[in-house]
């Protein structure tokens, strides 16, 4: 298993309905040195607890009483309106891709996660995407790029197989030293495919991780 | 064995059956003559005091008289042999209490064509049931009584017109009495026979009340296996997924602190297990009922099953709100299956899904460009779902000549449904 960043420890909200879950999480997040400022277990309590204790990330599941529907997520997109800049990151059960475009069109697209709940078990990567979105980066699960890369529709038709290959990773939030070691090439390499996915997708040179967020939102938009 | 048949074998007269024609006739003149009485009372006096409204109840009362009516009837009819008689038509109430079984009642055909049938008995069926027990069984009984009368008074009276004072008299009225008695349980078998054909066709009701039943009942039971399918999926969705992510989790953070070695291979093994029943478990959620449909709706739904098609599909679906959950879901599965007929076997290379709703209905359409050929018939899963698309009173059609392409278009009507209970 190659080395993951864990990042600072971090104050964290975590918005979970099922106890035994929120029990679980509490207990990894602890481990890697993080503190659970609250752990709850309904959307209102959630805005409640980040109001009260000023986090510095949020961790949410997308379905929580009363409705059991997508209350987290409605959650998640009200905090990024209210307080940009606060990383979120949410953990759904299913891939839904109209809450990843819904949750990475909130704020600038930036220190926001999505992942799919199973990833929990995949324990320092998952601690490694959230510090991840509490650095501003931006962290999508692998299922919803795998289902995306399947419709094959412009703008992306206009990548080669492995720009779309790098670009999966990006959307992951891999790091460019991540995605040379995932695809046993050289990082210089990968700059160069990112620099070319870039202008295939017509962004604005702007600065480098901004223009990356923007990628993985065309990538999630079409 | 009915009593027409008996009627033409051997040793009919020796048999039970012209016990039972009396039987049948005579208990269906008492029994009019009593509904003859119930009924006129009942509307009498219902219709006299129904201008201080208490008389309304006894109305009401008096018209729901055919429905015992109608079931001593049935009952009845087993005396003349007829084969066993399915129950009225009646409707089973959608919800419990005295008022929704009024309503369904007074408003189904079976109910009326009952009391119908009532009043026939209590007017015209009763007297011609005495009439022919009187004729067929009395007379002649009272002609073979002539001798022991006339042992006893010195003379007898038949049928009040007849007069018979002397010995070889008597014995000749009781002779032909004899005679007649025999011509009477004839008579009176095939009497019989026709009263209860006559009862059995009009108490049967028409084949369209059953298939309007039955058209119920399936939607009915569409309805709850939709529920039951709903259920299921929740409860795997908060129990079963929910504990192995957990235990994914538990197993994770063990392999954490286990030191290299078996002990570390073992728990990566169990974690890589439990994994797999994670994404298993998930998929057949997804199989069973996809949260996303009952979350988001149709539109959605079909998004999603163009996602995981291996042939890349074009979606065009626009849909004001959403509809029906029986409808959705039977549209949605309509389109899981076409567009994994397109990746089985149409050899296609793109797929499209359009469609939209109006005019009340909703249309879908999935073409592909693949070779064609296809059969709805060829136990495709087309034929299952065509079958649930016209429990909703739809349309499912197939048009995929050889050399393609295939198109199938499925058509429901319905009406937009306002957001319902998510957790019924």
């Amino acid at each position: 298993m190659p080395a993951l960043a864990h990042g600072r420890p971090l104050r964290i909200v975590l918005a979970e309905d099922s106890v035994l879950l929120r029990e679980g999480l509490i207990g990894l997040l602890t481990r890697f040195g993080h503190e659970v400022v609250a752990a709850v277990g309904d959307a209102d309590a959630l805005l409640a607890a980040v109001a009260e204790h000023g986090p510095d990330a949020v961790v949410t599941d997308v379905r929580m009483p009363p409705a059991l529907q997508d209350e987290g997520l409605r959650a998640a997109v009200r905090l990024r309106a209210e307080r940009p800049g606060l990383p979120v990151l949410v953990l759904s059960q299913y891939v839904q891709r109209a809450y990843a475009a819904e949750l990475l069109d909130s704020g600038d697209g930036t220190g926001v996660g999505y992942l799919l709940k199973d990833r929990v078990g995949q324990v320092e990567e998952f601690v490694s995407a959230l510090a991840e979105v509490a650095a501003g980066g931006t962290v999508v699960d692998p299922e919803v790029v795998r289902q995306l890369l399947r419709r094959r529709r412009d703008p992306l038709a206009r990548l080669t197989p492995r720009e779309r290959e790098v670009l999966a990773l990006v959307a992951e939030g891999k790091s460019n030293g991540a995605i040379a070691r995932t695809l046993v090439v050289t990082e210089a390499a990968v700059g160069k495919h990112i620099g070319s996915i870039l202008t295939k997708l017509d962004l604005p040179p702007a600065d480098d991780t901004h223009r990356r967020v923007l990628a993985v939102l065309a990538f999630l938009r079409a | 064995m009915t009593v027409w048949r008996a009627l033409a074998g051997r040793g009919y007269l020796g048999s039970a059956w012209p016990w039972r024609a009396v039987a049948y006739l005579a208990s269906g003149a008492l029994f009019g003559a009593v509904v003859l009485v119930v009924i006129v009372s009942g509307a009498v006096a219902g219709g006299v005091l129904a201008v201080v409204l208490v008389g309304l109840p006894l109305l009401v009362l008096t018209a729901l008289a055919g429905i015992p009516v109608a079931a001593v009837e049935r009952r009845r009819l087993r005396l003349a042999g007829a084969g066993p008689m399915p129950p009225g038509q009646h409707r089973v109430p959608d919800r419990p209490g005295l008022a929704a079984w009024l309503v369904v009642r007074l408003g189904e055909a079976a109910t009326w064509r009952e009391l119908a049938y009532a009043v026939l008995l209590g007017v015209v069926l009763w007297p011609l049931d005495a009439a022919a027990v009187a004729g067929g069984a009395v007379l002649p009984l009272s002609m073979v009584a002539a001798p022991a009368l006339v042992a006893v008074d010195g003379e007898a009276k038949v049928a009040k017109l007849w007069l018979v004072d002397s010995w070889p008299g008597a014995f000749a009225v009781a002779g032909l009495g004899l005679v007649l008695l025999a011509a009477g349980a004839y008579a009176l078998g095939a009497v019989a026979g026709a009263r209860a054909e006559l009862a059995r066709a009009l108490l049967a009701g028409k084949d369209s009340d059953r298939v309007t039943e039955l058209v119920r009942s399936r939607v009915r039971l569409v309805d709850a296996f939709e529920a039951e399918r709903r259920r299921i999926e929740r409860d795997l969705h908060d129990g079963a997924q929910q504990r192995v992510v957990a235990l994914t989790m538990t197993l994770g953070l063990a392999r954490l602190d286990a030191p290299p070695g078996r002990l570390a291979d073992q728990l990566a093994t169990a974690h890589r297990e439990a994994e797999r029943a994670l994404a298993e478990l998930r998929e057949l959620i997804h199989g069973i009922h996809p949260k996303v449909l009952t979350d988001y709706g149709l539109e959605a739904a079909v998004a999603d099953a163009a996602d995981r098609s291996p042939v890349p599909v074009d979606v065009d679906l626009e849909l004001p709100e959403r509809l029906p959950r029986p409808v959705e879901s039977a549209a949605y599965f309509v389109v899981c299956e076409a567009l994994a007929n397109v990746a089985r076997h149409s050899g296609a290379g793109r797929a499209e899904v359009s469609g939209g709703y109006g005019d009340g209905r909703l249309v879908l359409r999935v073409r592909d460009d693949g070779r064609g050929g296809a059969d709805a018939r060829g136990g495709t899963g087309l034929t299952g779902l065509a079958d649930r698309v016209s429990v909703l009173d739809g349309r499912l059609s197939l048009s995929s000549p050889p050399g393609g392409p295939t198109l199938l278009r499925v058509e429901i009507p319905c009406r937009p449904s306002p957001m319902e209970d998510p957790c019924g």
